[in-house]
């Protein structure tokens, strides 16, 4: 594994920024560290620093166009970052924007997609195939798995969300809570070291959010590691460890949900807090 | 009426009258309404038809030009050609597929050469007539020694042109399929052979199967064009009937009669099969 590069002479101890937490006796099992990306001329992530330890689950939210989808894919580098570097699971690859090291990084980009599966707002199921070989199309080409073994695997993680009877059904039979919960058994069989979840409910009708909520709470109650971007509070203030507020490609407040949700402090926070969920958003 | 009369209360005068029937005999008599509409609508399509083309023929036998005996004497000789015109279209379809996958994929690739390859098949293809294309396999090549038989270069010569107009559809078909489909598969750790060959294609192909349906029933017309190369299909067949025996007219007619239907029971089939792809449970 490559060194890691200095990125300039501020840049020397990459973790040591606003951001990163550092309790005693465990290492994050994802670091971000001072990550910016730029699309063309548009500055979307300004100098990100995240960490997340094994079992936490981490919130973000923010404006739309704040660079919360940019970050996550980031993470599995979905998109490239322009400066800064990933970590997941003792994996560390620097941004690469022009691909000068191709093979290599690509290789990197692999594993830590492997370590770090994400689940869509659109789902993204495939629709041509059966809901049991969406599941096990990513075990099979991309880590090798057996087929009986994937399909195995499988079968427990659609029992797990709920849906073993729909086993043999295409996607376009579900409804969007089942395509939903189908994509969080889809990348829960690659058996990842995190979970990213970029809005999973927000394409959902609100009758159909709560059964995807309720195995997310389940995941993370069971010490699933998750980064989470979302608008619904209950689910931050229930399963969340610290929730993130982001404005502008920069994390604006970090806290525990009680403090970010009930309590912001940063002005910036209430504004978005008032304005996305009403003045009263602050329930008993 | 007896259906007004079964349908509505006593009292109601004509079927037109609605007082006082219930809901549901309305929603019966719509239907029926519906029904009747549609069949009379088809039964007048029909007729017309009928006196149209049936005048044609009458005028024809009446002008005393046309020989009826021709027919029958001829008339299976070009019906002959049938098989042939099927078989050359069915196998020069199947070779246009395969010629325009490997189109598209140039069309797609990142690769210069590639990319120039597959660009320069589409240009010269579609920038210079079918029947110079034809006839160039059949006579030119020969100089270069390489010597093909009529059916071969006539069937490679149909499938390279096809091919290069079903290499646009292709590619567009490709890009037609959704952005997300690309990203969950790459967030899986695919990799971009897979990607393409697991997740793009199978779903691009559903999305072009009606465009390759309409290539295969023009094929079937454009496949007269190989009588040129002595391929004795429907076209060679009539020409050399209608030649031999100074009877034309006769002989096209029969030729051109021939290719009508084709056209026709291949478009049926091919409406049928689409509704049954609209109905089916794998959505694109
Ligand atoms: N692929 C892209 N190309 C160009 N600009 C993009 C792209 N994706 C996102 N952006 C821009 O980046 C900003 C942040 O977008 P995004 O991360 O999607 O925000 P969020 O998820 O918080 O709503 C927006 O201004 C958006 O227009
Ligand atoms: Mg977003």
């Amino acid at each position: 594994m490559d060194q890691p590069v200095p990125l300039s002479a501020d840049h020397h101890d990459p973790f040591a920024k606003p951001g990163a937490l550092t309790p005693v006796g465990s290492e994050p099992i994802v670091r971000v560290a001072d990550l910016q990306k730029f699309y063309g001329d548009n500055h979307v992530l300004k100098g990100v620093t995240l960490e997340v330890y094994p079992r936490e689950t981490i919130c973000l939210i923010g404006k739309s166009g704040s660079g919360k989808s940019t970050l996550l894919r980031c993470i599995n580098f979905l998109e490239e970052p322009t400066v800064g570097l990933i970590e997941v699971d003792g994996l560390r690859v620097d941004a690469d924007p022009l691909r000068a090291r191709n093979r290599q990084h690509q290789e990197q980009i692999r594993q830590i997609r492997l370590r770090a599966q994400m689940v869509f707002q659109e789902f993204n199921l495939f629709p041509h195939m059966k809901v049991i070989d969406n599941l096990i199309e990513g075990p099979i080409r991309v880590k090798g798995v057996s087929r009986d073994q994937a399909i195995a695997t499988a079968e427990n993680y659609l029992a797990k969300v709920g849906l073993a009877e729909k086993r043999d059904e295409y996607p376009g039979r579900l409804s969007g809570g089942q395509k939903q919960r189908v994509a969080i058994a889809r990348a829960l069989t690659m058996e990842p070291k995190v979970l990213l979840f970029d809005e999973p409910t927000s394409a959902l009708d609100p009758t159909l959010v709560g059964e995807v909520i309720n195995v997310m709470e389940e995941l993370a109650h069971e010490g699933a590691t998750m980064i989470v971007v979302t608008h619904e509070m209950a689910f931050a203030r229930e399963a969340a460890d610290r929730v993130y507020f982001i404005e502008g490609g920069q994390f604006v407040e970090v806290g525990p949900p009680d403090q970010v949700i009930e309590d912001p402090r940063d002005p910036r926070t209430r504004e978005f807090l008032a304005r996305t969920f009403g003045k009263a958003h602050v329930p008993a | 009426m007896s259906e007004a009369a079964r349908g509505g209360p006593a009292g109601a005068r004509n079927e037109y009258d609605l007082t006082l029937a219930r809901p549901e005999d309305i929603v019966r008599r719509v239907a029926v309404h519906r029904a009747r509409s549609r069949r009379r609508f088809r039964t007048i399509f029909l007729l017309t038809w009928l006196v149209l083309v049936g005048a044609l023929v009458i005028a024809l036998a009446q002008s005393g030009k046309v020989d009826p005996a021709f027919i029958g004497k001829w008339g299976p000789f070009i019906l002959g050609g049938i098989p042939v015109t099927l078989f050359v279209s069915v196998v020069s379809i199947i070779f246009a597929v395969v010629f325009a996958l490997f189109g598209a994929l140039g069309r797609l690739s990142g690769n210069p050469t590639i990319y120039a390859i597959a660009t320069l098949y589409v240009s010269l293809v579609r920038g210079t007539p079918l029947i110079v294309q034809i006839i160039f396999v059949y006579l030119a090549l020969p100089q270069f020694g390489i010597v093909l038989d009529p059916l071969t270069s006539g069937i490679f010569a149909l499938s390279f042109n096809y091919g290069a107009y079903l290499t646009e559809i292709f590619r567009a078909g490709v890009e037609a399929v959704p952005r997300g489909q690309r990203e969950a598969a790459a967030a899986l750790g695919m990799q971009e052979r897979s990607i393409m060959r697991r997740v793009i294609l199978p779903q691009a192909i559903r999305i072009v199967t009606p465009a390759i349906g309409n290539d295969f029933i023009s094929m079937t017309k454009d496949s007269a064009l190989v009588s040129y190369v002595t391929i004795e299909e429907v076209f060679w067949r009539a020409n050399n009937a209608g030649t031999q025996t100074f009877r034309n007219f006769e002989a096209l007619m029969i030729a051109a009669v021939v290719y009508w239907v084709m056209t026709i029971v291949l478009s049926f089939g091919q409406e049928r099969l689409e509704k049954r792809m609209a109905q089916s449970d794998v959505r694109v």
